[in-house]
């Protein structure tokens, strides 16, 4: 567990540079079969490693997460390193600058391992949409281990990496937690820096971390929170000291189970593990509240919309021109952008263009993207009458497991849906968690959402590590394959 | 709100979109297109003519920041992605008639 990893590095009883090599060593072995990586420097990741450990060799002050290997997702630039979105248009990207998350790690200490695979652009909810390779889920490698951070949640769930990092605009990080039985966790809209993160919608788009026990969520998210002048979104706010408050339960926990979630098309297992899960809560002490979310039922529509006009705005950045593909044959500048982009971008991330820049144009803006922010406030409203009346929220992550892979390519509405327990947390701005929650009757892992109100990140992980202590899911690992 | 999308307005926001698509991709973009729109079209049951539009999540107005001079990207770093460049300047077909 994390915070072991962490005492065996501080106490010396295990060197970082042994530890890098072990993740290399699983990297070499299992990823083959799994597809987590995109790329992996190694001796870029043994130098980090070894700089490390030399400090503390010299009884240097390090970091909290000194020595500790951590994947990253492609989407967060990172200097020398190439970052391409999963996408055809960024092949030969290589960044100039750290995302800011980035920079907080090396600050930290971490050694940044590799990038992990994504759907391109962080559009999708199982990883194929990766114009590179799919990423296999590390429990049946048959199934998609989710997506958009398929890679992240797969690296930490094969045991290749303890930590990653991913972004979360619509579940891209609970669902693939939850499909790979590890913690994912999306921060507030506001808590982490988005400097440096490619951006996709950028009113949803957040950066968090995966980790195999809530433990490491917790230290992961500490390191990498704070203020940033060069994201004005970014809040200022005093750190709340995560992994000091973990261990201390929360008394008198308000637990709400909203109406709307039990509904037609929720697995039964995933019933199942989630109604067992609010029984653990209750024999915790906690009081279980029947909640309504009126408005659930349109987060998917509000969402494509808001989305997918913000993608058609960020995405106009892609011309052929600063960086990127620019297409090798054309007519004109104009004729310039046009293929470039037609070859650059694959199929979904041009669906969502399409789609966006439809809504957003003459004669159906406000029929389409006006409507949506205004149903935007309406989910909005429904939390914080719900948070009036409880802590939290308890839900399940996804309406299924981990679906075989190719069984929703063709039906993009159908992949949308997905996401329907997930969405609504970017919609309104509320940090929400997957823990892994229990298996189902084929042995794929199970998650449990929990959603709090804004900037609760701490009433969350103290609650998950509630759940996480009674229980023993997080204990648990895939046989490794291949 | 939404008709179905027919090729042509495909056609219309592809070239907005800066996008060239084959006559294949057009159609199966209309047929998906058309899908989405009329399930978003169930945006239409609420009444939304009181509610105000929310944009972002973090309803922020203003976030100023001192104006002070900085270090920018070198230009080297800068340029260093171009697909095209002359060591001083992003290179980009003509724009103009050249005759």
């Amino acid at each position: 567990m994390t915070s072991d990893l962490i005492s065996q590095l501080t106490s010396g009883a295990l060197t970082s540079v042994a530890l890098t090599e072990r993740c290399l060593a699983l990297i070499a072995q299992r990823d083959g079969a799994i597809g987590a990586f995109l790329h992996v420097d190694r001796e870029d990741a043994l130098k980090q490693a070894a700089e490390v450990d030399a400090r503390r060799g010299r009884g240097e002050a390090l970091g909290p997460l000194a020595g500790i290997p951590i994947a990253i997702k492609d989407v967060l630039c990172q200097t020398g390193q190439p970052t391409t979105c999963a996408s055809r248009m960024l092949k030969s990207f290589v960044p100039p600058y750290d995302a800011h998350a980035v920079t907080k790690l090396k600050q930290a200490g971490a050694v940044l391992l590799g990038r992990a695979n994504m759907d391109e652009f962080a559009m999708g909810s199982s990883c194929e949409n990766s114009a590179y390779k799919v990423t296999r889920n590390p429990w049946n490698l048959d199934r998609t281990p989710g997506g958009s951070s398929g890679g992240s949640a797969a690296a930490v769930a094969g045991g290749m990496t303890p930590l990653s990092l991913g972004t979360d605009t619509g579940g891209s990080i609970r669902q693939p937690a939850s499909f790979c039985g590890v913690v994912g966790m999306k921060p507030t809209y506001g808590r982490v820096s988005r400097y440096g993160l490619v951006a996709y919608a950028s009113s949803l788009d957040q950066i968090g971390p995966f980790a195999p026990d809530v433990f490491g969520a917790a230290a992961l998210l500490e390191a990498i929170e704070g203020h940033d002048p060069r994201d004005s979104t970014s809040v200022n706010r005093p750190a709340q000291g995560y992994t000091k408050t973990l261990e201390q339960p929360l008394a008198g926990l308000r637990v709400g189970v909203v109406r709307e979630h039990f509904v037609e098309g929720l697995d039964a297992d995933v019933a199942g593990a989630t109604r067992q899960a609010i029984d653990v809560y209750k024999s915790l002490g906690a009081t279980v509240v029947d909640i309504s979310l009126p408005h659930s039922k349109y987060c998917i529509a509000a969402y494509y919309l808001i989305a997918s006009c913000e993608a058609s705005s960020n995405l106009a950045r892609y011309d052929g021109v600063h960086y990127g593909h620019r297409a090798a044959n054309f007519d004109g500048m104009i004729d310039m952008y046009a293929a470039s982009r037609g070859e650059g971008f694959g199929e979904e991330v041009k669906r969502r263009i399409m789609l966006g820049t439809f809504a957003l144009s003459s004669g159906y803006y406000e029929a389409y993207y006006l409507k949506a922010l205004k149903v935007r406030r309406l989910i909005r409203q429904d939390f914080d009458k719900a948070f009036e009346q409880v802590d939290l929220i308890v839900s399940p992550v996804s309406p299924t497991p981990a679906f075989p892979l190719g069984s929703l390519t063709t039906d993009p509405l159908a992949m949308y849906l997905m996401d329907i327990y997930t969405i609504s947390a970017n919609l309104a701005g509320l940090p929400g968690i997957s823990i892994p929650c229990g298996f189902s009757s084929d042995g794929l892992p199970i998650g449990l959402q929990l959603q709090a109100p804004p900037f609760e990140e701490e009433r969350l992980l103290r609650a998950a590590r509630m759940y996480e202590k009674a229980t023993s899911w997080t204990r648990l690992a895939p046989t490794p394959a291949a | 709100m939404s008709d179905e999308l027919t090729p042509d307005v495909v056609r219309r926001v592809a070239r907005l979109s800066r996008l060239k698509l084959d006559e294949p991709q057009v159609a199966k973009l209309a047929n998906e297109l058309s899908k989405v729109l009329h399930y978003v079209d169930q945006l239409n049951e609420l009444d939304v003519s009181n509610v105000e539009p929310m944009a972002h999540a973090i309803e922020l107005t203003n976030v100023f920041r001192a104006d002070d001079p900085r270090p920018s990207l070198p230009r080297e770093a800068a340029l260093s992605n171009a697909p095209r460049s002359d060591g001083k300047y992003f290179l980009v077909p003509p724009i103009l008639d050249e005759k």
